[in-house]
């Protein structure tokens, strides 16, 4: 079954292209990755499925309806939730009212109040946030944060999740957990695209991977297919190899 | 914040708030005809201030159009006049302001911020010469006479004003909406993602503010005997609420309101002393306001109180 | 007919190079310095009360009180900036609550500098006669102050524009209204730059308003009115966009003239409603991105 299809998707930044023509296929219940250098378009892509963003051109199917065009609350409620590569929790509310924020408004049905506050709580501690759910969320540390912005998220009900360089400053303790927690969202049945830098995560929770470079899908496969395959690692290490000689 | 969970505290501050009510409710029967004017004049400073805040507070937007809304409401009044039965003519008030605020609130706020300010600041006199273009080469009078009406009932309208703004304000801001509207203040875009419609609800809160505005310039337009444009819209009243709510804080409940109650006995002492210096007066207590304030007077008492605790119990 | 359409061009054109050169101004202290003035009318009031009050008391010809209100306005906004706004900008946990602190802080100016101009000058009109003789051009009659005011708002608007375009200190602005923090790393002293952009645009304002006195009839309560067409001018010409003021001012100035044409009074309520119109369609205006 496929959640998410995306074709010939164009974003131009004034005369900068910075997604052009891509397109792409999320099966429902897989976690895909979505590598590329800095800058090559992979958070731009992210912002036009979620609708931060609009597209030049191109077409966004979630579950087979079309997305381009609509507002982010919409396609929250329809069940896409995101996290952001610069953290974006409510600072001075507290833990417990970020993730219940998003569970009083982006469900598909709306929640009583007291489901809400029972949704909020659980989610807490699935992220393994519970002691911390009276603080104002400036005060968590960093690795916390990000983990509020995954309860949050989670909180709306989505069956897709984007996450949005989950690992980044992380330690390495902190990643190993991190990818648990993205295992254990994939057994609840939520589909996850995740953009990565940290090789480790992406080889090892996803199962198919997607490579962009200046906007362009470069290449798609397995893990293996990926780490093989001359293009990534031209695009990758390209000056890095020619440096030598 | 909490979903209304009953306390100990909660029942203290209700017995309070009923207390204060009763007094202010028999103030005609015991207090001066002066006293009741003053009074009327603080509930109508504090009606605009809570008004104001409900919206600009926990979103950040700052509106700088409270004079046009509150000037809707005098002017609705007037035009109506002894047309309608006095109810009618303050919930008149109340809509005009509350379709003008949706008007505005459309144009604006999809927009940055920024937008909204600019656009706020000058609605004001917009409004004032459109009206004054109006009256002299359509209608051709200016200004109008309206039907006074016994001070008593202008405080009891206004009193009656206040005590459902200030339900209302409980209301929405125990509800999810309360929720929502500070999580546009923190982060509007994460505030979309999440699920929240988020120029739908600006646009709601924004006009019901205005709402209460209007309401509370319809009941005082019968304190004054006549109305015209530059009485009626005084940009002056689009800064007190402002100045209050950063004085008194935003973000307690009766923040605004001690702001505006310690503002009229302010204005009025001003007034009476130094009739020509109070602008320049209120000019620099704002200024110092932002400058050394950025809590309010609530926000300096709570560091003034942490500081003594932490004297009290020494660093950790 | 040619006669009329000429004395609206070229009253368009006056009023429009007034409105250009104190919408600069604001664009400025706006763009530049991040501070929304909403007290930018006030400075104006001040440069024409101050240049009316040279003519009537000292008998100072007015186009040489432009000399000395520009610099006299200049130091107001200069030491303004590194004294209040400095102050705020530390203070102020995010360049949004700057913004927002500063645009309050500028509203408490606004009672301040009115208060004081009432104090000073009283509240009444005032107006002075200044080279009301008439000049002949194509058989129509113009004063001789508005094509000479004419004349310098042009010449102003086009001697910033050079200096904004050539000169260092002009690239050290531009730098500094795009990416301050970056230009502050490029070695552009930021403070200095944004005190002087402040500086600078309380004294655009002041020159405006001498012109203004020039032609028109002032009065301590006409600031308002004059801060609202210099927002209207720099959403028209695109936030941020200097070349932009000097092109919306011109525009709206024009369109305030052919109101006034049509029906006298409703020119502030049509620049509204092309504000609206701006919101509706295109916010970021003529030359925005």
């Amino acid at each position: 079954m496929v959640i998410l299809e995306g074709r010939g998707v164009t974003r131009y930044f004034g005369g900068l292209a910075a997604v052009i023509d891509v397109d792409f296929l999320v099966e429902e219940g897989e976690v895909l990755g979505l590598i590329g250098p800095n800058g090559a378009g992979k958070t731009t892509l992210f912002n036009l499925i979620s609708a931060a963003l609009e597209p030049r051109s191109g077409s966004i199917k979630f579950r087979g309806k079309e997305i381009t065009g609509l507002k982010p609350y919409q396609i929250c409620r329809m069940g896409l939730a995101r996290t952001f590569q610069t953290l974006k929790v409510f600072a001075n509310m507290s833990a417990f009212d970020n993730v219940l924020l998003g569970a009083s408004f982006g469900r598909r049905d709306s929640m009583a109040a007291a489901e809400a506050a029972k949704e909020a709580k659980a989610l807490l501690e699935f992220v393994g946030l519970a002691e911390a759910a009276t603080l104002p969320a400036k005060d968590l540390t960093f690795a916390n944060q990000k983990k509020l912005e995954v309860a949050r998220a989670l909180s709306t009900q989505p069956e897709l999740l984007l996450l949005d360089e989950l690992m980044e400053g992380l330690n390495p303790t902190e990643v190993s957990r991190a990818m648990a927690l993205v295992k254990r969202i994939q057994e609840r049945g939520i589909t996850v695209i995740m953009i990565e830098h940290v090789m480790r995560a992406i080889m090892n929770v996803c199962e198919r991977i997607m490579v962009l470079h200046h906007g362009a899908k470069i290449a798609e496969g397995t893990p293996r297919e990926i780490s093989a395959s001359k293009k990534v690692i031209e695009v990758y290490f390209g000056e890095r190899a020619d440096a030598g000689n | 914040m909490g979903f209304g969970r009953i306390t100990s505290k909660n029942a203290f501050v209700a017995g309070l708030v009923l207390l204060i009510l009763i007094l202010l409710a028999s103030a005609p029967l015991y207090a001066s005809a002066y006293t009741v004017i003053v009074l009327t004049s603080v509930l109508m400073y504090v009606t605009i201030a809570v008004s104001w805040t409900l919206f600009s507070g926990p979103t950040g937007y700052i509106s700088l159009a409270s004079a046009a809304f509150f000037g809707a409401g005098i002017y609705t009044s007037a035009i109506i006049g002894r047309a309608l039965p006095l109810p009618l003519v303050i919930v008149l008030g109340g809509l005009v302001s509350f379709c003008l605020a949706l008007l505005v609130g459309a144009l604006t706020l999809r927009l940055k911020g920024i937008y909204f300010v600019m656009f706020t600041f000058g609605l004001v006199e917009l409004l004032l010469h459109f009206i004054l273009w109006y009256e002299v080469n359509i209608t051709g009078t200016t200004g109008r006479v309206v039907p006074s009406v016994a001070n008593t009932t202008v405080f009891y309208i206004l009193l009656m004003i206040f005590v459902i703004l200030m339900v209302t304000v409980s209301f929405i801001r125990c509800s999810r909406y309360g929720l929502a509207l500070q999580s546009i203040g923190e982060n509007e875009e994460a505030a979309s993602h999440s699920g929240v419609h988020v120029t739908a609800l600006k646009i709601i809160i924004y006009a019901v503010s205005a709402l209460f505005m209007g309401a509370a310039g319809s009941a005082m337009a019968a304190r004054w005997t006549y109305i015209d444009p530059t009485i009626a819209f005084n940009p002056l009243i689009s800064f007190m609420p402002v100045l209050m709510a950063i004085f008194g804080g935003i973000r307690p409940l009766y923040g605004p309101v001690i702001g505006a109650a310690i503002f009229t006995y302010l204005e009025q002492f001003l007034i009476t002393r130094f009739p020509y210096y109070y602008m320049l007066i209120f000019g620099i207590i704002m200024v110092v306001a932002i400058l050394y304030m950025p809590n309010g007077i609530i926000g300096l008492a709570q560091r003034i109180r942490e500081k003594s605790l932490r004297k009290k119990y020494g660093d950790t | 007919m040619m006669v009329t359409i000429l004395n609206i061009v070229i009253s368009g054109l006056l009023l429009g190079g007034i409105y250009a050169v104190t919408a600069v101004g604001l664009s400025l202290q706006y763009g530049v310095a991040r501070v929304l003035n909403i007290a930018h009318g006030e400075f104006i009031m001040l440069g024409a009360f101050i240049t009316w009050s040279a003519f009537t008391l000292l008998g100072i010809n007015p186009l040489i009180s432009l000399v000395i209100c520009g610099p006299v306005l200049f130091a107001v906004g200069y030491i303004l900036y590194r004294t209040l706004f400095t102050r705020l900008r530390i203070s102020s946990p995010t360049p949004g609550a700057f913004e927002g602190n500063s645009m309050l802080a500028c509203f408490g100016l606004l009672f301040i500098i009115q208060n004081v101009a009432i104090l000073i000058w009283g509240a009444n009109i005032q107006g002075y006669t200044y080279l009301t003789f008439s000049v002949d051009f194509w058989g129509a009659k113009f004063a001789g102050n508005r094509l000479l005011t004419l004349g310098f708002a042009l010449v102003i608007c086009l001697v910033f524009y050079l200096f904004l375009a050539g000169s260092r200190l002009g690239k050290a602005i531009r730098a500094a209204a795009q990416d301050p923090d970056t230009a502050g790393l490029m070695g552009v002293k930021i403070n200095q730059v944004l005190a002087l952009c402040f500086g600078l645009g309380a004294m655009m304002a002041g020159l405006g308003g001498g012109m203004i006195s020039m032609c028109y009839e002032i009065q301590p309560t006409m600031g308002l009115e004059y801060t609202m067409i210099a927002l209207i001018v720099i959403v028209l010409g695109g936030l941020g966009s200097i070349p932009g003021s000097l092109i919306g001012g011109l525009v709206l100035g024009l369109i305030g003239s052919i109101v006034t044409y049509i029906e006298p009074g409703l020119a502030l309520v049509a620049y509204y409603v092309i504000f609206m119109l701006l919101l509706l369609a295109k916010p970021t205006g003529i030359l925005g991105k």
